[in-house]
């Protein structure tokens, strides 16, 4: 299949870049996650449950909702905080993206690695701004959250589309499609990887690859 | 059109429908109570989370769906709308927003009503809760307090746009295809906020109540139709569900959804519904008018109750012991466990007391509660005298139970609650010394007379206050710090300093002192030396 992909851009000042991530990262995960599996005889399965956790942002006028799962909260703070910091340390000039890909695994025969193959890629592209005083962080605090809101209401809209997603799984198949580690909610299998584009407008030599799961070196 | 599915998907289909109607109201009402939602997520089913989703139900919130709907589903031409609007302190309203679930013609014949319907409605719904922390009433609703509150009205039939002014946004926040029809969710949001630039608003429509704080009057109440009078536990609906009005029967219908992997395209799914439900078909074809706009109203227990004076006990009106009110925020909800008792009450349910200062500050009902707990709740007046003796309550710490009444004025002066009143008749406390303040307790008093003290005669007992300390937050459980203070004011009395126990000790004090002295006269001295170490 195709994988489908999607491209969100939002410019921050500096300080907003972590809620603004993780507002985004959050709500696409939202609904690409479920309760966990519980599987039965005869191949039934039964769902678990899915709470849900408002979060205020302190530097946006913004609330997002996530999966209420203090895990997968902490798996994405990390990676949003390694971003923001590679951000800041290379010598960027403040541009830089983060991507969430959402994938499944296929197996392959010895001596060959399980393929990832990508169904779902969304990017989030993040300019970092400087701003002067703090009437101008006031009107940008205002403005980001009404951004965010737009991006927001642009991931449900694609989100809402209904295209393809993975069957569901077998007992045996579903760590080739959801992301069992966690203990209270099951997202599809995903990985978080982010560019930092240096002055130059290149990607910096030294693309970090990270995988937040333990997926298989492609 | 209905030839293609199977008797028990149709059965299935529209109880997806029908629950995914209350939980989409559950979660736009509870996106406007003005606080932050969080709920669990749990590993194993429980059974009653439907479409996986740990949504709570509000009962009055269930209730008034279900009464809406009356029965019916979300149909063509049949829409389900929740309204959203704003009513300020003055009385103006707005409409900010409407939500509504409609449904199309189009149908989708080869989805899989257990599996597919049932996970799209899911992500739906997860795609609700994102749109309803993004329309511009979001924001609002967190604000809402003292100048204004947030109401809500469900209605079925043609959706109304006009009072949401001109140049008014629509966002959609997703479509579900069934066998049935497609199942849309939008929002109509106002944008023009210029407040009352038109007054369209209809008095003669009033608007149910929801999320109100409780420091306003119920919303409405000049206009307010017969059905707003009634009490928080009305009696519970005698509907087709059997009239559960906790809801939670409803909830916990199916969701013993198990799904099929074998062959994995394939789903089987098994539902076990709740014996008590819906034994009759759903009247698809309207039987029935769908409701007045506007009529579905909402049970507000006045916020505001004044103890009065001889009064025996202060009820809640036709509160009972479950009783939650579920105002916005929560500082306004009054959870009182009240004696079932007939109400033998002389309440005042005041409009707001004109005071500057006492907007909202006497919640008077939460101090009530409290006396009844701390009474033991063995306080059963038959007779209202009785049990004013009975009472043996301090106001403040160390002080004495007050001839007077507290009112709202008092909140002028932070604290002023533990100002300390004069010693009355009863005062039969020796813990209670009232520290040197008696003469700062008349300007205090004079205020606490001058705000309509009825009472007389020195059993009057005082007013239920409720008081605000100062810098603490008014956030969703009434005023944690404000109920440190209450229950600590009232300290039980040591046992040592109590009379018939001191004068028992003093008696035995005495008869025990000349063998003291003559133990000490013997070792004088070991005292002696001891003392010499010592220098």
């Amino acid at each position: 299949m195709n994988c489908r992909s999607e491209v969100l851009e939002v410019t921050v000042e500096a300080r907003q870049v972590d809620e603004a991530m993780l507002a985004l990262l959050h709500t696409i995960l939202l609904h690409r996650s479920t309760g966990k599996f519980h599987y039965k005889k005869e191949g039934t399965y039964s769902i678990g449950t899915v709470g849900t956790a408002d979060n205020d942002c302190d530097f946006i006028d913004f609330t997002f909702v996530r999966v209420s799962s203090e895990e997968l909260d902490r798996v994405i703070r990390k990676a949003v905080c390694e971003f923001k910091d590679a951000l800041y340390n290379t010598g960027s000039d403040g541009m830089g993206q983060i991507s969430l890909e959402f994938y499944q695994k296929k197996k392959s025969r010895w001596p060959f690695s399980d393929e990832c193959i990508p169904w779902e890629v969304w990017t989030i592209k993040v300019n970092v701004v400087n701003l002067a005083n703090e009437q101008e962080r006031q009107i940008c605090r205002e403005k980001v959250g009404e951004k965010l809101g737009e991006k927001v209401i642009n991931v449900v809209e694609v989100i809402n589309r209904n295209e393809y997603l993975p069957k569901m799984p077998t007992q045996s198949e579903v760590d080739n499609v959801f992301d069992t580690s966690l203990k209270d909610v099951q997202p599809y299998l995903y990985k978080i990887t982010y560019q930092i584009t240096d002055s130059l407008g290149t990607s910096v030599s030294t693309t970090m690859r990270r995988l937040i799961k333990d997926t298989l070196a492609l | 059109m209905d030839g293609d599915l199977s008797p028990q998907d149709k059965k299935d289909l529209d109880k997806f429908i029908k629950f995914f109607a209350l939980k989409t109201v559950q979660v736009i009402v509870q996106a406007r109570l003005g606080e932050k939602i969080c709920t669990r997520s749990s590993s194993s089913p429980t059974g009653s989370d439907w479409f996986n989703l740990a949504i709570k139900d509000i009962p009055e919130v269930s209730h008034e769906a279900k009464k809406a709907l009356a029965g019916q589903l979300p149909g063509i031409g049949r829409s389900m709308c929740v309204e959203i609007s704003l009513k300020t302190s003055e009385g103006d309203s707005m409409e900010l927003e409407t939500w509504c679930l409609e449904m199309n013609e189009k149908c989708d014949k080869d989805i899989k009503v257990s599996y597919t319907v049932y996970n799209r409605l899911s992500v739906l719904l997860k795609s609700l809760m994102a749109i309803t922390r993004v329309t511009p009433a979001y924001k609002l609703s967190r604000k809402q307090g003292h100048d204004y509150v947030i109401l809500y009205r469900i209605y079925f039939g043609e959706v109304q746009l006009t009072g949401l002014g001109e140049g008014f946004q629509t966002v959609r926040v997703g479509v579900v295809g069934t066998p049935v029809g497609t199942v849309t969710l939008s929002c109509a949001y106002r944008t023009n906020l210029a407040f009352m630039s038109n007054r369209q608003f209809d008095r003669s429509a009033p608007i149910m109540g929801i999320i109100v704080d409780h420091f306003v009057d119920p919303p409405c109440s000049s206009q307010r139709p017969a059905v707003m009078g009634q009490p928080c536990n009305y009696r519970a609906p005698d509907e087709e569900d059997g009239g559960a009005f906790a809801g939670v029967q409803d909830s916990q219908e199916v969701c013993t959804t198990s799904f099929s992997t074998s062959p994995p395209s394939q789903c089987v799914c098994t539902l076990s519904p709740s014996p008590s439900k819906m034994s009759k078909p759903l009247p698809l074809d309207s039987l029935q008018l769908p409701l007045a706009p506007g009529l579905v109203a909402h049970n507000m227990c006045p916020s505001r109750l004044l103890y009065q004076p001889g009064a025996a006990e202060v009820y809640p009106p036709a509160a009972n012991a479950n009783q939650l009110l579920h105002a916005g925020k929560e500082g306004g909800v009054v959870v009182v466990p009240c004696q079932p008792h007939g109400v033998d009450a002389h309440l005042t349910v005041e409009a707001p007391l004109t005071t500057p200062g006492s907007s909202g500050d006497d919640e008077g009902l939460s101090r009530s509660g409290e006396e009844r707990r701390e009474e033991g709740r063995s306080v059963s007046p038959s007779d209202p005298v009785e049990s004013l003796n009975a009472f043996t309550r301090k106001v403040g710490a160390f002080v004495n139970k007050p001839s007077t009444q507290i009112t709202a004025a008092n909140l002028d002066l932070p604290f002023a609650a533990f100002a300390a009143r004069g010693l009355d008749s009863e005062g039969s406390d020796p813990m209670v010394q009232p520290p040197e303040s008696p003469p700062s307790q008349s300007p205090l008093q004079a205020s606490l007379h001058s705000q309509g003290s009825e009472g007389s005669g020195p059993q009057d007992d005082f007013v239920m206050v409720d008081f605000r300390p100062a810098f603490s937050k008014d956030d969703l459980l009434p005023m944690d710090l404000g109920t440190f203070y209450r229950e600590f004011q009232n300290p039980p009395q040591l046992t040592s300093l109590s009379l018939h126990i001191s004068s028992q000790s003093m008696a035995d004090d005495l008869d025990s002192l000349p063998e003291k002295l003559r133990v000490y006269e013997k070792n004088i001295d070991e005292f002696d030396a001891f003392v010499d170490m010592l220098q």
